[in-house]
């Protein structure tokens, strides 16, 4: 139902979740912000059953900025994905798991850019280009066969767009609008949303 | 307990009517599925006594012994009580933001399977005086959480001497009910506040803030009529008309919903309460205004 998908450039990184938030059948609200914002350069997407999303990223927004304000520093994207991860295994075999699905994309100024994929089984992988959700399935061919590591930002956001653009030909649930956002050096830039057709 | 095994009292079903099973030995010792007519389980590397010899009986005991009965026997669930009837979400609550305020709305009718359990419930509460909820999921676990939240709010006033936020209180709520999540607590509130904030706490943990909520099996016919004719620059009678003919139409077409429906117009000066209006009599004069009677 929920569609996340991340595309990293050479320095910069790409991401976009769709705006539903759903209840059985019907769409309650049309606008819903799946991102969640780390830090100055680190965005959290999380997607997974109802509660435990917010729950979940909310805690890990706050012990990130809890290691900022003890220490002095943030943490690097890579770090902050570690962390996120361990949470998530720790929490797995207790009798409160989270299920929760994640990309985690951050900008680290040594290291550069960084898209982290997690699942609810606390898997990671730092991956050039991810997606979660069913859109998934229809969309990461379409990465695979267009995706280059020399993206510019606006090929990335070209790209983007065919994904979308694939998903509303074939994807038999109705996405109608995107919230994108790039991050680089500058830190976390909003772009525009992208909807399908007229609204 | 020595007597009662000389005797050979245990294995008698008589036992089971003397002596209420304790939670505590009723998860360790006794074979679930005999319901413990076998007898107390016997330790086999000490001479056959009873295992229950083994963990002393302290007063704090039992709460200890029932934390975590699933460690203790792997694949036997927890015991629950079974519900008397099938639950069903039965309701059509509605709330709605616009220029005038928040309306929030409601039908009347409690549903038990296809029983109607009680024809006239409230289903709209005030929290404090700018500060509205609807419910709707079961009846006895929104009618509880209500009663925690305004205690929780009102404690929050009398510690702070000022009013937590409508996002403050939603938040304070669903962490709450964040524990219960997984169980059969089933509570799906909207919160209708002052400051035109409509937020929608329900006990899977969802909390979402938004300008238009309907939950409750009849909420698709409610959104089917609200989405139409909803608009910012409504005035108050049309806001409230609107509510009425939402509600209206889903006790219509939904069987679990029903009876009466009930308003509530909250302002900046505090929420207003319209009288109940019997959805019968709505029915006939709607008939006979479009000329089908």
């Amino acid at each position: 139902m929920e569609y996340l998908i991340g595309i990293q450039g050479p320095d910069f990184v790409l991401v976009a979740a769709d705006n539903v938030a759903a209840s059985s059948i019907i769409q309650m609200k049309h606008d819903y912000d799946k991102m969640f914002k780390l830090s100055e350069k680190i965005l959290l997407l999380c997607v997974g059953e109802a509660g435990d999303t917010v729950q979940f990223a909310e805690y890990i927004q706050k012990n990130v900025q809890l290691y900022k304000m003890r220490n002095g520093y943030e943490l690097s994207p890579a770090a902050a994905a570690n962390f996120t991860r361990k949470n998530l295994a720790d929490y797995l075999r207790s009798r409160t798991p989270y299920h929760v699905n994640l990309l985690l994309a951050g900008y680290d100024d040594t290291d550069g850019p960084g898209l982290f994929y997690m699942d609810y089984l606390s898997s990671l992988a730092k991956a050039p280009f991810a997606a979660h959700g069913y859109g998934a399935f229809l969309t990461l061919s379409i990465l695979d066969r267009y995706y280059r590591p020399d993206l510019t930002r606006d090929e990335a956001v070209d790209l983007l767009k065919k994904c979308i653009e694939e998903l509303n030909k074939r994807f038999i649930l109705n996405l109608p609008s995107f919230t994108v956002r790039l991050i680089d050096k500058e830190g976390i830039h909003d772009l525009e949303k992208l909807t399908h057709g007229a609204k | 307990m020595a007597l009662e095994d000389i005797c050979n009292l245990r294995n008698s079903c008589l036992h089971q009517n003397w002596l209420p099973a304790s939670p505590a030995t009723s998860f360790l010792m006794t074979d679930c599925y005999n319901l413990g007519l076998k007898g107390p389980k016997k330790s086999q590397r000490n001479n056959e006594v009873p295992l229950q010899f083994f963990i002393p009986p302290l007063l704090n005991s039992t709460s200890f012994l029932n934390r975590s009965p699933s460690s203790y026997f792997q694949g036997n669930p927890p015991v629950t009580v079974r519900r008397p009837f099938p639950l069903s979400h039965g309701t059509t609550t509605l709330g709605f933001v616009f220029q005038g305020g928040v309306i929030a709305a409601a039908d009347t009718r409690a549903s038990a399977g296809g029983l109607v359990a009680c024809p006239e419930v409230e289903k709209i509460n005030p929290i404090h005086s700018h500060l509205v909820v609807t419910s709707s999921g079961s009846g006895a676990d929104c009618m509880l959480w209500e009663r925690i939240l305004t205690r929780e709010i009102r404690l929050y006033q009398l510690r702070h001497k000022r009013c937590l936020s409508i996002s403050g209180t939603a938040k304070l709520l669903s962490f709450m009910l964040h524990p219960f999540k997984g169980t059969d607590v089933c509570v799906a509130l909207t919160l209708c506040g002052w400051d035109k904030e409509l937020i929608y706490v329900c006990s899977d943990g969802a909390r979402l803030q938004g300008n238009i909520f309907s939950v409750g099996s009849g909420s698709p016919y409610a959104y089917g009529v609200l989405d139409r004719e909803l608009s910012w620059s409504l005035s108050n009678e049309e806001a409230i008309s609107l509510a009425r003919e939402a509600v209206f139409r889903a006790t219509h077409r939904d069987a679990y919903s029903g009876n009466n429906v009930d308003l509530f117009h909250i302002t900046a000066q505090g929420w207003h309460q319209r009288k109940r209006e019997n959805l019968k009599e709505e029915y006939y004069r709607d008939m006979k205004k479009r000329g089908l009677f």
